[in-house]
C-alpha cells in the first residue's frame, strides 16, 4: 500500500507516547528529593518538571530522527 | 442511564440540524457580502465562502448550552467558554491577516477560564503504568494544550473537507474514548462536536460550498483540546490526533520557525496539467502530510482528502486501543 510509512511512523509515535508514560511513572515519579527543608515539595516538583520537560524534548529529537529515517526518500525528493 | 441516552440523542440532533440547516443561510450571506476566497486546487479556480465558523458555534452553542441547562457542570460551562473565546481568535484572524504568533498567544489565553472554573485535574493517567500528580505542570499543559490542538487542526486545514472530516473522526474516537473510561457526562459533551463537524462536512467536501476558515478550524481544534483536558484523556486526544500532529510537526520541523501558510516562500504542492496535485520540487518547501502522500505521485485532491482520512481511522483506533489500556496496570 502507498504511503505505509506515513501508517509505521504514526504507531512508532503510539509506542513513545505510552513508554515516554512508562519512564515518567515507573522511574521519575517515584523520585524522592530532600534537604531542603521546608522547600522540599517545591523542589521535588520543580525537579521532576524539568526532567518531564527534558524527556519531552529527547522524545522530539528521536521523533525527528525517526522521522528522517523512514521519510528518507520522500524528504529528498 | 435512560436520561443519558435521552440527552445525548437531544444534544446530538440539536448540534447536527442547527450546522445542516444554518451553513447554506450563511453560504448566502458570506456570498452576498462578497466574502469568499479562491479555491486554487479546483480548475477554474471557484470562489468559495469563507469562514464558516459561524454557523459551527451556533450548534455548537445551542446543544451545549442546552446540555448545560439539563445537567449543569463546571465542565461543561469551561467547553463553552474556551469554545467562544477560540471562535473569537479565528474570527479576528479571518478578518485580518495577523502574525504568526498571535494565535498561539490569544489561544493560550482562551485556555484561562478552564483554570479559573478550576475544571481540571492534575492527575495525568497515562495507559498501563497509572496516573502521576503534577499540580505545577498540569496548569502549563493546559496553557499549550489549546493553542497545539487549536492551530493543529487550522494546520490541516489546506484541502477541501480534511479539517471537517478528520475532526468527526477524532471527535467521534474521542466520545468512544470517554465512554469506555466511564466519563459519560464529558462523553455527552463531546457529541456536538462530532456532530457539528459531520453536518459542516455535507459543505466543506469536495468541491467545497464554504471553508471552516480560521474561526471554525481553530474553534474546532481549541474544543478538542478543552474537551481532552475537562474529560481527563488527555494521552488519548494526543493519540486519535497524531496525523495531524506529524503535519505540524513535519511543517515546523523543516521550517523550524512558527509562520502561517501565507508566509511560505514556496508551496509544498502544485498541480499536474490534468489538475492533480502533485509533491513540489522546490527545496524551500515546506515538508507536509499532503507531500508526504502525494510523494508516490500525483492524486486528485477528493483522492488525498480520503487519504488523510485513512490515516485518521488509523489513529482513532489507536486512541480507542489506547482507552481500553487506561483500565490495565502493568
Amino acid at each position: 500500500m502507498n504511503g505505509i510509512q506515513i501508517f509505521v511512523f504514526i504507531f512508532i509515535m503510539w509506542i513513545m507516547i505510552i513508554a515516554g508514560g512508562g519512564i515518567l511513572l515507573s522511574i521519575i515519579a517515584p523520585i524522592s528529593i530532600h534537604g531542603f527543608g521546608k522547600y522540599d515539595e517545591f523542589f521535588d516538583s520543580g525537579i521532576k518538571a524539568v526532567i518531564a520537560i527534558l524527556l519531552v524534548v529527547t522524545w522530539i529529537f528521536i521523533i525527528s530522527k525517526i522521522k528522517n529515517l523512514i521519510f528518507q526518500k520522500q524528504i529528498k525528493h | 442511564m435512560l436520561d443519558r441516552t435521552i440527552t445525548a440523542i437531544i444534544v446530538s440532533v440539536i448540534a447536527f440540524v442547527v450546522v445542516y440547516t444554518l451553513t447554506p443561510i450563511l453560504i448566502k450571506s458570506l456570498e452576498g457580502r462578497k466574502m469568499v476566497v479562491k479555491d486554487y486546487n479546483r480548475v477554474g479556480g471557484a470562489m468559495v465562502a469563507r469562514p464558516g465558523g459561524p454557523s459551527i458555534l451556533a450548534g455548537i452553542l445551542s446543544s451545549e448550552l442546552v446540555l448545560y441547562a439539563l445537567s449543569p457542570s463546571t465542565g461543561i460551562l469551561a467547553i463553552i467558554l474556551t469554545t467562544s473565546l477560540a471562535f473569537l481568535v479565528g474570527l479576528a484572524d479571518d478578518r485580518k491577516v495577523l502574525g504568526g504568533w498571535f494565535k498561539p498567544v490569544a489561544l493560550a489565553a482562551t485556555a484561562i477560564p478552564i483554570i479559573l472554573i478550576g475544571a481540571y485535574d492534575y492527575h495525568l493517567e497515562f495507559p498501563l503504568f497509572g496516573t502521576v500528580k503534577i499540580p505545577e505542570l498540569y496548569l502549563a499543559l493546559i496553557i499549550f494544550m489549546i493553542p497545539i490542538t487549536g492551530n493543529t487542526i487550522n494546520s490541516i486545514d489546506v484541502l477541501n473537507g480534511v479539517a471537517s472530516g478528520f475532526m468527526t473522526i477524532a471527535s467521534f474516537a474521542l466520545t468512544i474514548s470517554l465512554f469506555i473510561v466511564h466519563n459519560y457526562d464529558i462523553a455527552i459533551a463531546s457529541l456536538p462536536l462530532g456532530f457539528v463537524s459531520l453536518a459542516f462536512y455535507k459543505y466543506h467536501k469536495f468541491p467545497s460550498r464554504i471553508f471552516p476558515g480560521d474561526s471554525g478550524a481553530v474553534m474546532l481544534g481549541a474544543m478538542y483540546g478543552a474537551i481532552a483536558i475537562v474529560g481527563h484523556v488527555e494521552i488519548i486526544a494526543a493519540v486519535a490526533l497524531l496525523p495531524a500532529v506529524i503535519n505540524s510537526f513535519l511543517f515546523l520541523s523543516s521550517v523550524k520557525r512558527i509562520i502561517e501558510h501565507r508566509q511560505l516562500k514556496a508551496n509544498p504542492v502544485t498541480h499536474t496539467e490534468d489538475f492533480k496535485l502533485m509533491a513540489t520540487a522546490e527545496k524551500e518547501a515546506p515538508v507536509t502530510l499532503v507531500r508526504l502522500i502525494l510523494a508516490h505521485g500525483p492524486m486528485t485532491e477528493k483522492e488525498v482528502g480520503f487519504a488523510i482520512f485513512k490515516l485518521a481511522l488509523f489513529s482513532a483506533a489507536l486512541a480507542i486501543i489506547t482507552a481500553f489500556m487506561m483500565g490495565i496496570r502493568l
